[in-house]
């Protein structure tokens, strides 16, 4: 299947590299010209766009006890006041960006652990894979809010430990979807070349391995920060995210939770805020992997059914 | 090979045990201090050291912690003095039903409505089922939770009760109009992996081989769905409501929070955020164990239902 590649492959392979890091990009363009990518790249946007602006635009102090508790939607106060008499308004645009700069670390942290202890399991077989995919499996036995929530029980609730939590619980999964694609690739015939040539482990799995996985790299770390959006600001509702009176999305939709029918906007803006960042991210991610793998199924499905339908080995 | 995954789910157990412990018991600084905060005066503190065997070494606490598993003997909640087993035991079926409800409902639902889409491929009520499972999937369960909230039961009817608020002592089937909204929340969330993949695999089914050689042999469009197509596409599916259930196993943890639903989640909230030892741990491992018990049960059902994978291995 692969091909063969000549006695001479160094200056080959750099310009294989080249061309490969060329098409992820254009990958990443011709997913935000789907009709889906694009809708999914704008819904994304426009809520981190809000998120980043809004402390620099937003009327009043977040935690300034302006108006009347639950107090309905007035000139003054567009969305009205929260269950203290905060300004909804500015509480939203202020309760954003700690989600996304923890979301992105989480993500970060996932991705960075899981593939070095996905690809070097595959790589290195033996009793590296062992010890690593155990404790892969470990991990795994938790659901990820059970494991952040375990995590927090002594500590409480610090955002730094929180991150962490969700970026380790992160890791397993990213680390299978990753060995099994480095299964297939270490088998290659540039792989093969590299090692003849005496290029040290590390060395190969950094520049020969990885640059082939920028594709389920891509797609697994745009799930990853989806999911972390959605655990992060559920342990936020659950009363475990920034301390108050610090405004956060999470939070918002918890505190708020018993005006719903006097003033539901404190509720349904967080809320759909919330929504519409995990939908676009989702939609964006559905995206690129359609155009990247190249098939119409979700590539867990493909996975799923690689392993299990009758016609596979 | 089931003996096999039983082995290894046995060892996946001890050390899951192991990280429960080492994660509530010996995290930097000393646990009674940490629970007992501003109050812990030297003769508090030391009291709840020997309740909690702090002052036994480490093999020694990890010891009379898992032997109190086994006899039984659980220790006593921190937070309000009950026996472990008599706090959690009635919270445990409750979850159990609300997981058994949704489970079984969420699976009919998504094979159903996976099947009937395979069957209209690229319908227009394909596309609109395929852009909603999208958005869906991608929406964090207290979103969901929230949205039914404001539609059934406070903003705009009220026709179901917002909180599952129980009498002590009484189970969740005694007053089934509470399941209603937390079932209903959580089948939402789960449908649709499960349609995403029965239509996946359905389509794969219908243009398979075999379907392809009844069709010629004459035999019946009804049959050729139902009795060809049908069982090889709900093989692969069942992987993914084993998944579910797994997901369920963390996901009730915020609805029960969301609704005040008395079950094991809303419990394991209620003990973290009381630093309440002793429930988190069983309460955690109970959750890990329900886990990987589901992981092998769906790993042997879809072993079993899959005839060439059995021959296989």
């Amino acid at each position: 299947m692969a091909v063969n590649v000549p006695a001479a492959p160094e200056a080959r392979l750099r310009q294989a590299r080249r061309i490969r890091r060329h098409q992820w990009g254009s990958v990443l363009w011709s997913a935000a010209r789907t009709p889906r990518g694009m809708i999914g790249l704008g819904l994304a946007a426009f809520v981190v766009l809000v998120a980043v602006i809004g402390p620099f635009v937003a009327p009043n102090a977040p935690d300034a006890l302006v108006t009347l508790a639950f107090g309905k939607p007035s000139g003054q106060f567009l969305l009205g006041g929260d269950f203290l008499g905060r300004d909804v308004l500015s509480r939203v645009l202020d309760g954003g960006w700690v989600l996304l700069i923890m979301a992105a670390c989480a993500t970060v942290l996932g991705i960075a652990g899981g593939a070095t202890a996905g690809v070097s399991a595959a790589y290195l077989r033996g009793a590296s894979d062992g010890i690593i995919m155990r404790a892969a499996d470990v991990i795994l036995s938790f659901p990820q809010i059970v494991f952040a929530l375990l995590l927090l029980s002594l500590l409480g609730p610090r955002l730094w430990l929180i991150t962490i939590a969700v970026g380790v619980s992160h890791a397993p999964q990213v680390a299978r979807v990753l060995r099994s694609a480095t299964l297939d690739i270490s088998e290659r015939d540039f792989v093969k070349a590299a090692e003849l040539q005496g290029m040290r482990p590390a060395k190969v799995m950094w520049k020969e391995i990885l640059p082939n996985l920028v594709s389920p790299l891509m797609v697994e770390a745009g799930l990853r920060l989806t999911y972390s959006i959605v655990i992060i600001a559920g342990l936020a509702f659950l009363g475990f995210g920034p301390p108050p009176p610090a405004a956060s999305w999470g939070t918002m939709i918890n505190e708020n939770r018993d005006g719903l029918s006097l003033s539901p906007w404190a509720v349904i803006v967080p809320a759909l805020l919330i929504a519409l960042l995990t939908i676009g991210m989702n939609m964006f991610t559905d995206a690129f992997a359609r155009v990247a793998i190249g098939v119409d199924r979700q590539p867990e499905e493909a996975a799923l059914i690689e392993n299990l339908s009758p016609g596979s080995r | 090979m089931v003996g096999r995954r039983l082995a290894a789910g046995v060892v996946t157990l001890f050390l899951v045990s192991v990280v429960v412990f080492l994660a509530t018991e010996v995290l930097p600084g000393n646990a009674a201090y940490a629970i007992l905060g501003h109050e812990g005066t030297p003769a508090r503190v030391r009291a709840l050291e020997v309740a909690l065997h702090l002052n036994r070494g480490l093999l020694d606490q990890y010891w009379i912690w898992i032997s109190g598993l086994f006899t039984g003997n659980l220790g006593h909640s921190l937070a309000n003095g009950l026996p472990v087993w008599g706090y959690v035991e009635p919270r445990i079926i409750n979850s159990a039903v609300l997981v058994f409800v949704t489970g079984v409902i969420g699976a009919f639902a998504g094979v159903a409505l996976g099947a009937v889409t395979a069957l209209r491929k690229d319908g227009w009520p394909d596309h609109v089922i395929s852009v909603v499972v999208l958005a869906i999937t991608s929406l964090p369960e207290f979103v969901v939770a929230i949205a039914l909230i404001i539609v059934l039961s406070t903003a705009v009817w009220h026709v179901l009760p917002a909180v599952s608020l129980l009498a002590p002592g009484t189970y969740a089937w005694s007053q089934p109009e509470l399941l209603v909204l937390p079932v209903a929340t959580l089948v939402i969330v789960i449908t649709p992996y499960i349609l995403r993949m029965m239509r996946a695999a359905m389509v794969e089914a219908l243009e398979s081989d075999y379907v392809e050689m009844a069709r010629l042999k004459g035999t019946p469009e009804w049959r050729v769905v139902l009795v060809h197509a049908l069982p090889n596409a709900i093989a692969p599916t069942i992987q993914v409501i084993g998944l579910t259930f797994l997901y369920l196993a963390g996901g009730v943890v915020i609805v029960e929070y969301v609704f005040n639903f008395p079950g094991i989640g809303q419990a394991l909230v209620n003990a973290v955020n009381g630093r309440d030892i002793p429930v988190i741990q069983f309460i955690v491992l109970a959750l890990a164990a329900f886990y990987l018990v589901v992981n092998i049960v769906t790993d042997v059902i879809a072993l079993l239902a899959t005839p060439r994978r059995r021959i296989v291995s």
